[in-house]
């Protein structure tokens, strides 16, 4: 079912086809399944060209270099080629493929508190969708997310950061002539949940409004299925995120922390954690959920 | 701009703090001496707003000198706290519709339209409408430890809007708020309860019932305190079950909650007993207001009652929740490799970074798990055939009604509509001439002898007038009957022979001003 391919260890096309020689038909059959692999929303089943061109490129390995050749020169990496999940590509950053912040939101070209909300709304999005370590990891693993139940669960972070920043004495005001370095999750508690507006949309700028300008995107994206109009809108992930989230967002984003010194380490278990034995849990007017770190 | 006054007005605010400045020998008292000044800085701060009101009142088009807006501001909290409920907040509309009763008030003489921008002003300023944050920020200055004056922001909110249920915007008032409005800042919302309470109880006990009221309200801000924030930790548990320790902590923490609430209507109940004797026995020796502060003090407890066995059922289905829950979670496979901890490796240590450190993790996140996007490439052809394609015609009117069967109801009533006419007309009294119950019973059974039945009805419903009632539907006069000791003597009925008359109403007077 995995066909991972690195575009580095691949030999060229032509001396590898050696004894079937390329034809331009199998380029353009070869081409053909990546412009499939383009239309995300697109479900192999419901396609039987589609289907054929996966059982091809799962069979023939000559035509699934071809395939992987063709993304690959598009400026695309091949995350996986299934029956499930089709030809999952993603975008390298300089392909024309890419999108870039400032064309997914106006405002986050200004300012670097909407930049950093609609960032964050993408990971948030992804963590309540995938809780656990298991999940990214278990390919059968379908989450299930409301806009709503991911504006509280990052409120939930953000107010345990507050409570801990409280009980240490830290006053948390940032300084008002350096805005740069306020703590991230006050830009998020301070930003409000909704907002009513004159037509009855959404407030834009408001923390669900990009939560749901988010989860929008990953609709597009091929990465969430809408289920419902409950909570702000119920949605499902699919294949395809799962696969974006474990093979290119997550370690990008690790990276980045890496660089910036954060080292967070993980033996696999799951941090959203029961409280220790005898450790007190104080719930009282604020508290909310008992999460341990 | 809202925001952008209370910015201006803060440095005020940071004055207090910059005075002794020259004339400390050591300018940096410490972080500790300093943190009292800075919370009290933050407190003057949330009263703010509602004072900045008052000032850009004069910015609007028009004469709004004869608003207190201040006094608005204070009361439409008031309304949106106690119509916090455990699901949703206050619905704005209700709260502008509410406010309308003093806003009216306020200036008597103007059109209904007026009253209701400035209703509508108001509750949108304490929400602050302009700011992309919807909140308000004020800046004050305190002490490093290392010694050296720093300048920072609060930001806070007063009334927050919040998603409901049903995909509406409620409002909801901030801890800050309930701050300012009760005054109590910084106590344990369980003791705090306990205290208004037993407060409450001493007064209704010593007959001291204006006080007693105020407890009352206070005791309500309390309950819904409480039901606030078990709401909030109830609905975290329900997102995360298994952040949760079920075999101990979350059985536990019900069963305390539980007997919490249990107590608190044991205790609840036995004040409403308690202040119902005092009502009822007020009557004889006090006078109306004692009788009337006591029922609306009885309103008040009932009301906390029913917020606290809201909040008991709310309690009761959380154990079945956590057990579906569990079991969907005990049972999934073992996983096969170990993925990465989205919460854990990331959002988590993204959080507490410095914004300008945040976002680059972010902008990585974003950049390679937003998919991708195949760039548009128009053709004019299409474009101009897309251009000129008709819209497609929407379908406006539904399925077929099915018609109704309808089926006459009997008539069953007591008296004809011709019998309620002329017991009316024989109760149409004029303002200065009352009569006595006797007369309009001999009168009435000379006419039909029925009818005293029904005059005699009218009589003792008019012996406790809906005043209030015939007020706000803008009637001119009200009948009335009072007791002056006199014995009824007739052949049909017994009891006191009551004085009936009609009372004028001033239709000048404000309906909001009766209770």
């Amino acid at each position: 079912m995995h066909d991972e391919t690195e575009p580095d260890d691949r030999p060229a096309p032509a001396e590898e086809l050696g004894a079937a020689p390329v034809t331009p038909a199998d380029a353009a059959d070869a081409a053909r399944l990546v412009s499939f692999g383009l239309h995300p929303k697109l479900i192999p089943a419901r396609d039987a060209e589609y289907t054929e061109l996966l059982r091809r490129h799962r069979d023939e390995p000559a035509f699934a270099r071809l395939a992987d050749a063709v993304a690959t020169g598009l400026g695309l990496v091949v995350l996986e080629v299934s029956t499930r999940a089709g030809m999952a590509l993603a975008a390298d950053e300089e392909s024309v493929f890419a999108v870039r912040m400032g064309d997914y939101a106006r405002r986050a070209n200004s300012d670097s508190a909407d930049r950093f909300l609609h960032g964050l709304a993408h990971l948030a999005v992804a963590a309540m969708a995938f809780p656990r370590p298991e999940d990214l990891a278990d390919d059968g693993y379908i989450g299930r997310i409301t806009v709503n139940g991911v504006d509280s669960f990052v409120r939930q972070a953000c107010r345990k950061l507050e409570e801990q920043a409280e009980q240490e004495g830290e006053n948390t005001d940032p300084a008002t002539d350096a805005p740069g370095l306020e703590a991230a999750w006050r830009v998020y508690a301070r930003r409000s949940a909704t907002g009513a507006t004159k037509d009855s949309r959404r407030l834009a700028g408001s923390t669900t409004g990009i939560i749901a300008k988010a989860v929008g995107f990953l609709v597009d994206s091929g990465f969430l299925q809408r289920t419902g109009d409950d909570a702000g809108g119920t949605y499902r992930t699919t294949a395809r995120y799962q696969l974006q989230v474990r093979d290119m967002a997550g370690s990008a984003a690790m990276a980045e922390l890496l660089e910036l010194g954060v080292v967070p380490v993980s033996d696999g278990t799951p941090s959203l954690l029961p409280p220790r034995e005898g450790e007190d849990l104080d719930l009282v007017a604020e508290a909310g959920l008992p999460f341990h770190r | 701009m809202p925001f952008r006054s209370v910015s201006v007005a803060a440095p005020n605010l940071s004055v207090v703090s910059e005075r002794p400045f020259p004339t400390l020998p050591n300018p940096a008292p410490g972080p500790a001496a300093d943190e009292g000044l800075a919370r009290r800085l933050r407190a003057l701060a949330c009263t703010a707003p509602l004072h900045d009101l008052d000032v850009r009142k004069a910015n609007l088009a028009g004469e709004f000198g004869g608003y207190a807006m201040a006094e608005l501001a204070l009361s439409a909290i008031d309304l949106v706290t106690l119509q916090m409920d455990f699901d949703t907040g206050a619905d704005h509309e209700q709260v502008v519709a509410r406010l309308l009763a003093r806003v009216a008030a306020q200036a008597p003489g103007r059109a209904q339209e007026e009253h209701e921008r400035v209703a509508r002003w108001v509750v949108e300023n304490l929400v602050n409408v302009g700011s992309v944050d919807r909140g308000f920020r004020a800046v004050y200055g305190t002490f490093d430890p290392d010694g050296s004056y720093v300048r920072r922001d609060y930001d806070f909110k007063l009334i927050e809007e919040v998603p409901g249920p049903g995909g509406g915007v409620y409002l909801r008032t901030t801890d800050e708020a309930v701050n300012v409005l009760v005054g109590a800042l910084d106590t344990d919302v369980t003791s705090a309860q306990i205290a208004a309470e037993v407060k409450l109880e001493v007064l209704v006990n010593r007959g001291r019932l204006a006080d007693a009221q105020l407890a009352a309200e206070q005791a309500r801000y309390r309950t819904v305190q409480y039901a606030e924030a078990l709401r909030r930790t109830l609905d975290a548990t329900r997102r995360n079950v298994r952040a949760v320790d079920w075999l101990h902590t979350v059985p536990d923490m019900i069963t305390e909650a539980l007997d919490h609430v249990a107590d608190r209507y044991r205790h609840e109940n036995a004040i409403l007993t308690n202040i119902r004797r005092a009502r009822d026995e007020a009557a004889a020796d006090r006078g109306p207001t004692h009788k009337r502060q006591a029922a609306e003090l009885v309103d008040i407890v009932k009301d906390c009652i029913r917020r606290h066995t809201q909040l008991q059922s709310r309690l009761l289905e959380a154990g079945p929740l956590f057990r579906a829950e569990q079991d969907r979670q005990a049972f999934a496979p073992p996983p096969a490799r170990a993925g990465t901890d989205v919460y854990g490796q990331l959002l988590a240590p993204v959080l507490p970074l410095p914004l300008e450190q945040a976002h680059r993790v972010t902008d990585a996140f974003f950049a390679r798990g937003a998919g991708l996007r195949t760039p548009e490439c128009v053709r004019l052809g299409d474009l101009v055939d897309l251009l000129l394609t008709p819209p497609a015609p929407r379908e406006h009117l539904g399925a077929e009604m099915p018609e109704p069967d309808l089926v006459a109801t009997p008539d069953d009533s007591r008296f004809s509509e011709e019998q309620l006419e002329a017991a009316q007309d024989l109760l149409d009294l004029p303002a200065d001439a009352p009569r006595r119950l006797s007369g309009l019973l001999a009168q009435a059974r000379s006419r039909d002898p029925e009818l005293p039945y029904l005059v005699a009805l009218l009589a003792v419903h008019a012996a406790s007038p809906p005043v209030g009632t015939a007020h706000r539907q803008g009637e001119r006069r009200v009948l009335f009957a009072v007791d002056d000791g006199t014995e009824l003597e007739d052949a049909e009925f017994g009891g006191a022979d009551l004085i009936i008359g009609s009372a004028l109403l001033d239709a000048a007077a404000e309906p909001a001003a009766s209770p």
